[in-house]
């Protein structure tokens, strides 16, 4: 079971109060994009064995999005932060640089 | 046979008010004569009050035959200023739970955690009953007042009957 705290309400929000967004932090990629990065924004997704960066709704809350970084092997939160930036903040690199070191390579 | 009662109770009115608090809740507060709630709490005395049902989100009660007023009221004081007011007591069903283990009874149908440290008497919650959506909040020791979508009243009330029958499971006080 997951349990994630939304960062606009503050309620530790079981996974079947939160509705599933996919993949964070994805480009958006429109017209005069290429073919193959706009192939890659709609289709190709990193789906690692590890640390993962999402987007969750408190659909049965607060109605807010937010995003989570979770670990998808074990299924350790290593934080959630606001929807309202393009990258995961310092201090959520810095949990996760804490639990997994070298994660990113 | 429980010691849980589960009421429908007749429309009130409701107004969903969205906007900054801070620009907004002075207003709210000027309809009802309830405080500005802070986050994840109900204020007034349950036939007037304001309930926090997110961080742009208020939610007002009042009786049914003053919401016309306080829409208009609320229109002026709030001239200038984004926000969105909506009469919704249409929208909405409430019920009243009451008794002895009422919080027993309400955690077998949510996620969220009604211990008396994480959900004591004034704090709202917005979660899921079983299927659906809906709030609830503790208006008295022993007493949970819960909200719905009008259109799964029947499914909320006989959820709450369900649950209230079988009596309580002994999650939170001793049976």
């Amino acid at each position: 079971m997951l349990t994630l705290r939304c960062p606009a309400c503050g309620v530790m929000a079981d996974e079947t109060e939160l509705a599933p967004g996919g993949e964070a932090h994805l480009t958006r990629e429109g017209p005069g994009s290429t073919d193959e990065a706009f192939e890659a924004y709609l289709f190709l997704r990193k789906n690692p064995r590890g640390v993962h960066f999402e987007r969750w709704r408190h659909a049965m809350g607060c109605g807010k999005w937010f995003h989570a970084a979770r670990c998808t092997v074990t299924l350790e939160v290593f934080g959630t932060y606001p929807a309202q930036t393009s990258g995961p903040p310092e201090e959520i690199l810095a949990a996760i640089e804490a639990r997994r070191p070298g994660w990113q390579g | 046979m429980s010691e849980v009662t589960v009421t429908r109770m007749a429309p009130g009115g409701m107004i969903t008010l969205r906007g900054d608090p801070a620009e907004v809740g002075a207003a709210a507060a000027g309809v009802t004569r309830a405080e500005v709630p802070g986050p994840l709490t109900i204020t007034g005395d349950g036939v007037r009050g304001l309930g926090w049902m997110a961080p742009d989100e208020l939610l007002i009660l009042l009786p049914a035959d003053e919401v016309a007023e306080a829409l208009e009221r609320l229109g002026a004081d709030l001239d200038g200023v984004h926000h969105l007011a909506v009469d919704v007591s249409d929208a909405r069903s409430r019920f009243a739970l009451e008794g002895r283990g009422v919080r027993d009874i309400v955690q077998k149908l949510t996620p969220a955690d009604l211990s008396e440290a994480a959900f004591p008497v004034g704090c709202l919650r917005r979660t899921r009953l079983a299927q659906v959506a809906g709030a609830i909040w503790m208006a008295e020791e022993s007493r949970i007042e819960a909200i719905c979508f009008r259109s799964v009243t029947d499914y909320v009330e006989t959820l709450l009957r369900t649950a209230a029958e079988a009596g309580p499971p002994g999650f939170h006080a001793p049976l």
